[in-house]
């Protein structure tokens, strides 16, 4: 009986450590981002280096966001086509598929694609500095890690991200175009005006735009702070690189639906 | 790849990105006609605006001529009142009518106006006198079956009478 006790508080006891842990985790890593903004000022004085964190973060992402958006386009005008034509709505297939795109699709999708593409990149290089010891020895000769490495990487990370997502909305519908009027033989003129009709550029493009700043600012931040906080072991960055793609895909969909009720609870 | 060239590789992908926004937002959204620079607000009362919204074109022969800016009801004589903004080109008579029509049979609702014959044009901030307010669908079934049973008593009344 005893023993049984023992083993019930035992267990309780790891529930509620567990608990205060991800408690203290979250602490810290607020923490961590209020003195990450402190240092952004100083990071744009120094513009160079976001140039070349924009090219690492933004131009190198490219290839994979057009490559996806495209094939996101085909694959939704097909898809959308094959629903609409039974109740004789062919004719709205654009519309569908922009909207799609430009309100979810684009933002999400890009964000998911962001973190494990550029926020593995961006974990393992910032893990692997801290394992070499760079950041310690930067400590030591008067420069802030901060400022010098994790600033302009974040700053980077929140310009890339809304330009890959319309990039990959733009792309999707040129895509879609493709199909519907190449591949299907939907009007060309209605595939277009329809759009421009029922798309509001302030509710559907506006809106996705903040979607993918936010996410833009989610992705990049935990990336840094799991590159930041990882064990200095290969294993540690591993782990490090795993959470990163885990935590910023939950933070995005989960943001994505907060974001989506705010924004699009009305008609 | 050098400083140089890492700088035209990034000044490439924004340009490229702002490319896209301007593509979505001119041909696949509804920017381009948005430039109702030069307009003139008139109002108008309606008893049922139906299904009327914010944003909905302002017709006249089919033709764009303004958008709804405001709707909102008169707390005194319980109409609807709407606001809408006309392209200062377009001048339309005192006398002109305001009609709230349906784009199509099941489409969105939008303000036909139709013009009168005076000589006066609207001055902004005028109000249209004559409305004809949106159909709603339960009054025209009421009014059907009205009609049918009036029909029917008409019909049934003459056969006692020889």
């Amino acid at each position: 009986m005893g023993r049984l006790m023992g083993r019930l508080t035992g267990f309780v006891q790891g529930i509620g450590a567990r608990v205060l842990a991800s408690l203290q985790g979250l602490g810290h890593a607020a923490l961590f981002f209020v003195g990450l903004m402190a240092v952004l000022p100083q990071s744009l004085r120094r513009f160079g280096l976001v140039v070349t964190q924009v090219y690492a973060i933004g131009n190198r992402s490219l290839v994979i966001i057009l490559a996806s958006g495209l094939a996101v386009g085909f694959v939704l005008a097909l898809q959308m086509y094959y629903a609409l034509v039974t109740y004789g709505a062919a004719e709205s297939l654009g519309l569908v598929v922009n909207l799609s795109l430009v309100r979810e699709l684009g933002p999400v999708v890009t964000a998911l694609l962001f973190a494990g593409r550029a926020g593995t990149s961006l974990t393992a290089e910032i893990g692997l500095m801290k394992a070499g010891e760079q950041l310690a020895a930067m400590e030591l000769m008067a420069i802030d890690p901060r400022a010098r490495v994790l600033a302009p990487r974040f700053i980077a990370g929140a310009i890339s991200m809304p330009l890959l997502a319309i990039l990959f909305s733009a792309v999707g519908i040129l895509g879609a175009w493709v199909v519907a009027v190449g591949l299907i033989g939907i009007d060309a003129g209605n595939f277009w005006s329809i759009q421009q009709n029922k798309v509001d550029i302030w509710r559907d493009v506006g809106n996705g735009v903040v979607k993918s700043m936010a996410f833009g600012v989610i992705c990049t931040f935990v990336a840094l702070y799991q590159g930041y906080e990882t064990q200095a072991t290969p294993e540690g960055v591993a782990h490090a690189t795993t959470r990163t793609v885990v935590i910023s895909s939950l933070a995005v969909l989960g943001m994505d639906f907060i974001l989506t009720a705010l924004m699009f609870s009305t008609p | 790849m050098g400083k140089k060239g890492i700088e035209i590789g990034v000044g490439l992908f924004v340009l490229l990105g702002l490319a896209a926004l301007l593509f979505v937002a001119l041909k696949a959204a509804n920017l381009a006609s948005f430039g109702q620079a030069d307009s003139y607000t008139v109002t108008a009362r309606f008893d049922n605006i139906g299904g009327l919204k914010a944003r909905a074109p302002v017709r006249a022969a089919g033709v764009v001529v303004g958008r709804i800016t405001g709707i909102q009801l008169d707390a005194k004589t319980f109409q609807g009142v709407v606001t809408m903004e006309i392209d200062r080109s377009y001048q339309f008579p005192k006398d002109s009518s305001a009609k709230i029509l349906t784009a199509g049979l099941l489409g969105d609702q939008y303000v036909g106006l139709e013009a009168g014959g005076e000589v006066d044009n609207l001055a902004p901030g005028a109000t249209i006198k004559q409305t004809q307010s949106a159909v709603v669908l339960e009054n025209l079934i009421g009014q059907f079956l009205f009609n049918q049973a009036a029909d029917a008593g008409s019909a049934a009344a003459p056969g006692p009478k020889p």
